[in-house]
């Protein structure tokens, strides 16, 4: 796997003294959009948290574009180039879609393709241009998306890893914001999307993992586990 | 006619004194802002100013604004360390630990000036002490037109940082949200400490500014203009700057009015008056979008 953009080795992660990942291992390639998903409270947002600095590993690795990260924290790993879209998406919320997508480009490297990325960012998505001037708290729940994975985008990343983006989305936002992330995906962005979502995230994904209790029990390519008894039973209800 | 003069008079009054108000009061602001706490050493700041100030005059005979030039600096990186060594330590924890933090950081502040200083109430005197300007008829006194013209480019200054550069962006940034902030490569650790030493700057250069007009004592003065400062950003809202400024006006006027008017002994229970007449009937601040706790 020479040319796996993330790699996570054997890790335990855990708040306290409360391990809730047992040996989770996980790569995405160059190129790839990897699904990473399991039900309420089975540590897939503990992952990322992990993955983008915010805590550390108990034990095994994370490397990141070649090099372990250790001790990194979100902004270092932004400085890396591994955009985060969070959960809840975390915008600032009295600021304009505009002024989001500018501190999005906050990194000297960024700011130097700042023009650059926001052409990229407003063909992939054409309506932010319309409420560029609206504050971002005042839009409704999937033009926040909209604007939280826009402005991820501003970084110019090597890889942008995502928390239910489809979280508490009406069924029509839902397909829009996946829509967009396959968009996002088809400029060769590797993507590790989290989702709750199973159905949806096998239909965009190459690859999912699928995580129980804080153990990863299934992993494979999205179009063979589509048929797989155990996720259709489980996550599909058929 | 005459009665008309006075209280022209003492409305700008009010409004320079107020000024400075603001400027405390945007201090505690800010802090408040940016990192959800309260700072209950902010007053203790303010009086740290003071006490520059009157080191500088005893042993250099600086006048204050010279004392401001080497205070300001020095107010801003002792912020940055206190917030580096004792705030982030605890920021991250339940909100009790950094208000408790910043409650012994009062303590020590008091009481190290009150071992250097001694108890008796200090303050500088200046040779404009009683010097007036005659502005369109209303006398304005020296002193506190050269607070009002210190405050003004504070303000301006501050307004141009926090809004025109990328520091500036970056310090709106986490106080909106710091976690987003962090995501887009903003080290919001070193975001805090810069705008701690900002409070702080703030804090001192009122006590400097202040030290003409006042006697200042090492542990109370702390605690009335940490009062203070709280009065005027509630007035406001907490978290906001612009309404700091209002609300720093509006204690200072009403201050002022109402030692003049009514009994002057009492002129610190004017400002606290207005303060829960406000919370009673607008208890959101004057301004007031409500706060979110993060
Ligand atoms: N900050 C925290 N402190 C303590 N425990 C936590 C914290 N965050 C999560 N947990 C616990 O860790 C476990 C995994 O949580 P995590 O948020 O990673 O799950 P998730 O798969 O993202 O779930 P969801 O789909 O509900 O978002 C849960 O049992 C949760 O209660
Ligand atoms: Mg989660």
């Amino acid at each position: 796997m020479g040319q796996a953009i993330l790699q996570v080795d054997n890790v335990d992660l855990g708040y306290g003294t409360l391990k809730v990942v047992f040996g989770a291992s996980l790569h995405v390639s160059r190129g790839e959009l990897v699904g990473l998903v399991g039900g309420n409270g089975s540590g897939k947002s503990t992952i990322l948290r992990a993955i983008s600095g915010m805590i550390a590993p108990w034990s095994g690795r994370i490397m990141f574009d070649g090099e372990e990260v250790k001790g990194a924290r979100p902004h270092q790993m932004a400085r890396k180039g591994l955009a985060h879209v969070p959960m809840g998406r975390q915008l600032f919320p009295n600021m304009s879609v505009r002024e989001n997508l500018m501190l999005g480009a906050f990194l000297p490297e960024a700011k130097a393709a700042r023009d650059e990325n926001m052409a990229k960012v407003e063909t992939l998505f054409p309506d932010l241009v319309r409420y560029a001037n609206a504050m971002a708290g005042q839009l409704s729940g999937g033009q926040q998306q909209m604007v939280a994975i826009a402005r991820a985008l501003m970084l110019g990343p090597k890889m942008l890893i995502m928390d239910e983006p489809s979280l508490g989305l009406s069924p029509l936002f839902v397909k829009e914001v996946m829509a967009a992330i396959r968009r996002v995906a088809e400029t060769g962005l590797p993507i590790l999307l989290v989702e709750q979502n199973v159905k949806q995230v096998l239909a965009v994904s190459h690859r999912v993992y699928v995580l129980e209790n804080g153990r990863q029990v299934l992993d494979g390519p999205s179009k063979e586990l589509q048929g797989h008894p155990m996720i259709r039973k489980a996550y599909l209800g058929l | 006619m005459a009665g008309l003069d006075i209280f022209l008079q003492n409305v700008a009054n009010g409004v320079l004194i107020g000024g400075v108000y603001a400027l405390i009061g945007i201090g505690l602001t800010l802090v408040f802002g940016v990192m959800r706490t309260i700072n209950f050493a902010h007053g203790d700041f303010v009086v740290l100013g003071m006490y520059s100030a009157v080191l500088f005059n005893a042993l250099l005979g600086w006048d204050p604004y010279l004392s401001l030039l080497l205070a300001m600096p020095i107010g801003f990186f002792a912020g940055v360390i206190v917030e580096r060594f004792i705030l982030s330590r605890v920021i991250d924890a339940p909100p009790e630990s950094a208000l408790l933090a910043t409650l012994g950081i009062s303590l020590i502040i008091g009481n190290t000036i009150l071992l250097t200083f001694g108890g008796e109430p200090r303050s500088v005197q200046v040779s404009y002490a009683s010097s007036t300007l005659s502005i369109a008829g209303v006398n304005v006194s020296m002193v506190l037109l050269l607070a009002g013209i210190a405050t003004v480019i504070m303000i301006g200054a501050l307004y141009t940082l926090l809004n025109r550069t990328e520091v500036g962006r970056a310090i709106r940034g986490t106080a909106e949200n710091r976690l987003g902030a962090e995501l887009v490569g903003i080290d919001t650790r070193r975001i805090h400490s810069i705008v701690f030493g900002l409070g702080v700057m703030l804090a001192v250069m009122a006590g400097v500014t202040l030290i003409p007009l006042l006697f200042a004592t090492p542990t109370n003065t702390g605690a009335v203009f940490t009062l203070k400062a709280f009065v005027v950003t509630v007035l406001g809202g907490l978290g906001n700057v612009g309404a700091a400024i209002a609300g720093g006006i509006l204690l200072g006027v009403v201050e002022v009015l109402g030692a003049s008017y009514f009994m002057s002994e009492y002129r610190e229970a004017y400002g606290l008056i207005a303060f829960l007449l406000i919370l009673l009937f607008r208890p959101e601040g004057l301004f007031g979008r409500t706060v979110k706790r993060v």
